[in-house]
């Protein structure tokens, strides 16, 4: 009997996730449909920018700063062996713009804004603020969910981009004024590394995808929460665990896909 | 509608994060060398072009005068076709050699070229006839094999 119902349960959670992917495509599909509206009334969208983007400029751009700062310092200490330590610009600004810059953005991202999101439409399920809009004829997905989804897609590449440019301030300060990395060959080598199409615009496009992704999964899991005080606790949590996970996973992906041969 | 605190907030952030992007692209990138003059192509056939890849940078007494667009092989003659982009600011003779060189021991591969004596130029499209191919380090190391056993005894 205990081989039966683990076997259900097993059986149950499948059919669950399966379930719940079946909706939140069908959520994703709904907010894209609805989007009108936070572009004719972009007033709303404006407001959604200030929360989830201008809130969380400090922390990337302090985060930005000290990521440059720390591959700097671990860079130069590894490429002095090998006497290149002119090269230091075009590591720093490299494995920025490609992979930290969006993937860390897009983590502190999805911790400090989406989890904010998901707490916030969870909370105005639990207190029946969802269903009373709909009792206005208000529909909740446009008024709520969509200018929260494209303010997240409009803050991301925003972010993303200041924290790469952070960082490379950052390795500029440990490495030329601190070290004493020759400044010319800093920047030439930089700018003979970084392509403009190649890597940048990569990068750019890399946290448009995140900045979907975690918008998506913050926002779908705040209006799937159960409305209670644990069920919002939880869905915050899956939030941030599921995003992460999902951007890293997209940003294997993605990497594969733009820079692989 | 009016204005509030929060719509320059958010104009804030918008400016500091496309003058990131900006900065990215010029400072970081390479926007601001981007060749925005002329240029006309050229061609070349090598029989080995080692590590050359697209993009690779073209230069004539060590100044950068263009890229390399794209490498195939010709598949009449089984020879690598390089097509080159070069700044029309600069016209080679006929007799123009390219050359396969390195840049330091282990650095990136460059296309040099050698300009001739003739009086007639090479105009877009031509195929520069004279070419050297790349330094294969195996190649070598097994030419100076062979010649160490037919010399040495």
């Amino acid at each position: 009997m205990a081989l039966v119902s683990s076997l259900r349960g097993i059986g149950s959670r499948v059919v669950n996730a399966v379930w719940r992917i079946g909706y939140a495509s069908r959520f994703f599909l709904m907010t894209l449909y609805y989007s009108g509206l936070s572009f004719r009334r972009f007033r709303l969208t404006v407001r959604e920018i200030f929360f989830s983007g201008v809130m969380s400029l400090i922390i990337i751009i302090v985060a930005g700063m000290f990521v440059g700062m720390v591959l700097g310092l671990q860079g130069y200490e590894t490429l002095k062996r090998y006497g290149s330590e002119s090269a230091l610009g075009s590591l720093v600004a490299l494995s920025l713009v490609r992979e930290l810059g969006p993937v860390l953005a897009a983590l502190l991202f999805a911790s400090r804004a989406g989890s904010a999101m998901t707490a916030e439409i969870g909370l105005m399920k639990a207190t029946e603020q969802i269903s009373a809009m709909e009792m206005m004829a208000v529909n909740p997905i446009a008024r709520v969910v969509a200018p929260r989804f494209w303010a997240g897609v409009i803050s991301m590449p925003l972010l993303a981009a200041m924290f790469s440019a952070m960082g490379v301030f950052g390795g500029y300060v440990v490495g030329v004024v601190l070290i004493g990395v020759d400044e010319g060959s800093f920047w030439s080598q930089m700018q003979g590394a970084v392509d403009f199409r190649h890597d940048v615009m990569n990068g750019v496009i890399k946290s448009l995808v995140f900045g979907v992704a975690v918008t998506v999964i913050s926002l779908f899991e705040g209006y799937d929460a159960p409305p209670t005080a644990e069920g919002v606790s939880g869905a915050t949590t899956r939030t941030v665990v599921e995003s992460s996970l999902a951007i890293l996973m997209l940003d294997f992906m993605l990497t594969a896909f733009m820079f692989g041969e | 509608m009016e204005r509030s605190t929060l719509d320059l907030w958010v104009g804030i952030f918008v400016v500091a994060g496309i003058a990131a992007l900006v900065v990215l692209a010029f400072k970081v990138g390479n926007l601001s060398t981007y060749n925005v003059s002329e240029s006309y192509s050229l061609q070349a056939n090598f029989s080995n072009i080692g590590g050359l890849k697209a993009q690779a940078s073209i230069k004539s007494a060590g100044v950068l005068v263009g890229r390399v667009t794209s490498i195939s092989l010709d598949t009449k003659q089984y020879e690598a076709k390089v097509l080159m982009s070069i700044d029309s600011r600069y016209q080679f003779p006929k007799d123009t050699i390219g050359k396969i060189l390195t840049s330091g021991l282990l650095g990136e591969q460059y296309i040099g070229l050698d300009p001739g004596g003739d009086t007639v130029m090479l105009k877009s499209g031509d195929e520069i006839k004279q070419t050297q191919s790349a330094v294969v380090l195996e190649d070598m190391i097994g030419k100076f094999l062979y010649n160490k056993a037919e010399t040495g005894k």
